[in-house]
């Protein structure tokens, strides 16, 4: 016994001895005050021999390609820079960025998702730079409209989103709206709606005729959020929908228009517009089902773009969700791909941001669009393939245009992600009522307001 | 994992819970050990500690704090703790952990046992062979599990066609997007990977059971049955503690499988501590109350553990 006594007495002191010299999580990074810019560079070639290192996600097919290209023109054009690209996937990126922002030597320019729990955070730490002398030196708010540039804006203290600082130039833009299969239509006798009201009418009619209206796999939770707001876009203001979005204080989700979008979304499951079992079909094969014929319409983002033409060719059409009337405003959920920061540490901040124009530029919306993406400035001057390339170019610029882009509902707080979707499959599932479902993210939405301040 | 160690240790140790701390039987010289003794055991100690108790502690540590994994920590006490306790989420995270033992552990030893003890009886031509593939899921990587059963649990997949096949089809369902049977069916995951682990580990142990004993038993008239709950099942005792211990711990610590498969839907329920973990710290940034349910997560699965090797190591001799 006096041996395990022993060991156990070590243990314990060995433990408090760990517990008095480990200091305070978070204590090696220094308090510094927010980061400022006053005067910058643009005269990329006088920098002198620098290296960027740039941490990017840009890992997939389409994407990849641009990266790459713009990569090597940037060199080509300033071999005074010299770029060291790291490269991982979305979900490495997210999760090796906090400790590499918080270390002693950054990336120069590093993508960080939009939302609160990435670039907020970023941003609260002062860890990314504003942009804002850059983008008047380069005129950035020319080439993004403010409904753009809200989703990368945030104020100094990282609490407001939405508006602020500017903190990223994103590359590439998406829409959530609506593809339809021209066949599956026309046997139904149904032509392509203009108007909401339209719209849910050939719901019905494609349903009476045996078809099923809407492709929906929702076994990830996000997919829903997508629906959701595609419906919201309908029935709810924009300024009530980009407020809750952002998180704001002030409107709130226990309106009689957001009891009517939750309510036209459990209409449709009453009346079997979706495929049955969606809440336990993949988001993917759920889009590949629709390629191969089934489904009428899919509600889905401009990301299954590239993949539906390849395999339904002229057969399938991409449309903005419609409004009241055919000439209405244009709403839709949308966003930008992952934004493009520069570090607070970073040695050579002129340089990269030299990096930022030079990848979202006029040319580079040019490489974009060769290589199957869709830029998100200068979207209306590209040439398009055709066919479905062509609808998604053009929506996406009568969205941009119109102000009419709303965000993913997600953004509102750091939970909102985990609360919506969970909730969303609830009220689905019938497990909720509408009023329930309010009033679960209400709950998520107003804790986080109180706190957030 | 790799297979080859951890078969070596689970199947030839006849007695892995001894530890060195325990007093039992003789230790050679009387009296005090010799402190040399420390020093072997430094280099050892200080991996281990390095590895795993200095990262422990840290944990411990951070549950303590208020901390977003970037600014300064602030000190908040017992209140991630308290958080864990009051979160109706949480405690519903611990409740599917706890359903998921019952297909993680129970059933795979009950299955196991009727498994090893048919396969041991019989004798039959190819034992290695059977054993080799009802092995063969520890050999998939988990992740690869989860995305091959979540194809077959799809609405159009081969569970609902096999079903429409034999004319069951009013059975078939979205397995994991139903509330009701999407657990049930994660466990069963958890069932068809853990069942050839432990069938090896009975398999095993009811190897190295004496023939004689058989003998005994069959003179004093026992059938087949009778022999089972006579002879294999208290000579396995140690084997099925070391499977108990090994499946809860998988269980309880159930991760990939719920993150590739349904991300703790439909709804919440199957959400899971450990996903939870993840999802704070990593997603959420709340890396104090992530640490807080890793702390608790620890505790709990400490604690089974312990049972179980108390319930297994009574009555050896």
């Amino acid at each position: 016994m006096i041996r395990s006594r022993a060991v156990t007495l070590m243990t314990g002191v060995l433990g408090v001895a760990l517990l008095a010299t480990a200091c305070t999580p978070g204590s090696n990074t220094p308090t510094t005050a927010a980061p400022t810019v006053s005067s910058v560079k643009t005269d990329a070639a006088g920098l002198g021999n620098v290296t960027l290192t740039v941490w990017d996600q840009e890992v997939r097919g389409g994407q990849a390609a641009q990266m790459k290209k713009l990569n090597d023109e940037f060199q080509k054009k300033y071999p005074n820079i010299k770029i060291k690209r790291v490269s991982r996937s979305f979900e490495d990126l997210k999760t090796t960025l906090r400790l590499a922002l918080s270390g002693n030597e950054p990336p120069d320019v590093v993508q960080a998702n939009n939302g609160r729990s990435d670039m907020g955070e970023f941003v609260k730490a002062n860890e990314l730079l504003p942009l804002d002398t850059w983008a008047k030196a380069y005129g950035w708010n020319d080439r993004y409209p403010a409904s753009v540039r809200q989703y990368v804006s945030y104020s100094p203290d990282g609490k407001t989103f939405g508006e602020g600082n500017l903190y990223g130039l994103p590359q590439v833009g998406e829409v959530v709206g609506i593809y339809y299969d021209k066949k599956v239509l026309a046997a139904a006798g149904v032509k392509q709606p203009a108007t909401w009201a339209e719209f849910e009418q050939s719901l019905q009619t494609l349903k009476d005729d045996g078809a099923v209206p809407l492709m929906f796999g929702n076994l990830e939770k996000w997919p829903a959020i997508h629906i959701f707001g595609t419906i919201q876009g309908r029935t709810t203001p924009v300024d009530q929908i980009r407020g809750l979005a952002f998180g704001r204080k002030g409107p709130t989700w226990n309106t009689p228009e957001n009891q009517k979008a939750a309510q036209t979304l459990v209409t449709w499951v009453d009346k079997g517009y979706f495929n049955s079992g969606f809440n336990g079909k993949d988001y993917d094969p759920a889009w590949q089902d629709f390629s191969k014929g089934t489904g009428a319409y899919l509600i889905g983002g401009t990301w299954l773009q590239a993949d539906l033409q390849k395999t339904m060719g002229a057969n399938v059409g991409f449309m903005l969700p419609p409004g009241a009337s055919a000439d209405a405003k244009p709403i839709a959920t949308g966003g930008t791909g992952l934004p493009f920061s520069i570090t607070t540490k970073s040695k050579n901040p002129d340089a990269a941001a030299a990096y930022l124009d030079f990848i979202t530029n006029k040319n580079a919306a040019t490489v974009l669009t060769e290589t199957e993406n869709l830029p998100l400035a200068y979207v209306a001057d590209q040439k398009t393939g055709g066919g479905l390339q062509k609808d998604v170019f053009s929506s996406f610029a009568t969205v941009v245009d119109g102000e009419g882009l709303v965000p993913y509902l997600d953004f509102a707080t750091p939970t909102m992600y985990d609360t919506l979707g969970a909730a969303l499959q609830d009220l689905l599932a019938k497990k909720s009522t509408p009023d329930q479902f309010l009033a679960t993210i209400e709950k998520d939405r107003s804790a986080f307001v109180t706190k957030n301040g | 994992m790799t297979l080859g160690a951890g078969l070596g240790v689970r199947g030839g140790n006849a007695d892995p819970n001894r530890r060195p701390g325990t007093t039992k039987g003789s230790r050679g010289a009387p009296g005090e050990p010799r402190r040399i003794a420390y020093l072997y055991i430094l280099p050892a100690f200080l991996v281990y500690a390095a590895f795993l108790l200095y990262p422990l502690l840290r944990a411990v540590q951070l549950s303590f704090y208020d901390w977003d994994g970037l600014t300064l920590a602030s000190w908040v006490g017992f209140d991630n703790y308290a958080a864990v306790l009051q979160d109706e989420g949480l405690r519903g995270a611990f409740g599917h952990a706890l359903v998921l033992i019952f297909f993680f552990a129970v059933l795979p030893v009950a299955v196991g046992l009727v498994l090893a003890s048919i396969l041991n009886r019989a004798r039959v031509r190819g034992l290695p062979f059977f054993r080799t593939v009802v092995f063969l899921p520890q050999v998939i990587a988990m992740v690869v599990v989860a995305v091959a059963w979540r194809r077959i649990y799809a609405p159009d997949g081969s569970l609902n066609g096999i079903l429409d096949a034999v004319g069951l089809g009013s059975l078939g369902r979205a397995w994991l997007g139903d509330y009701s049977a999407a657990l049930p069916a994660i466990g069963f995951i958890g069932t068809w990977f853990e069942t050839g682990l432990v069938t090896v580990l009975l398999l095993a142990g009811m190897g190295r059971i004496g023939n004689e004993l058989y003998e005994a038993a069959r003179l004093d008239g026992a059938g087949p049955v009778r022999e089972f709950f006579a002879v294999t099942l208290p000579s396995v005792r140690g084997e099925i503690a070391v499977a108990l211990t090994l499946t809860v711990i998988a269980a309880l610590r159930t991760f990939d499988l719920v993150y590739v498969t349904t991300r703790g839907g439909p709804g919440n329920t199957t959400s899971v501590p450990s996903y939870e973990v993840y999802n704070r710290a990593f997603q959420l940034g709340q890396v104090g109350s992530a640490a807080a349910i890793g702390v608790c997560l620890t505790l709990v699965i400490f604690s089974i553990a312990f049972l179980i090797n108390r319930i297994g190591d009574r009555g050896d001799a």
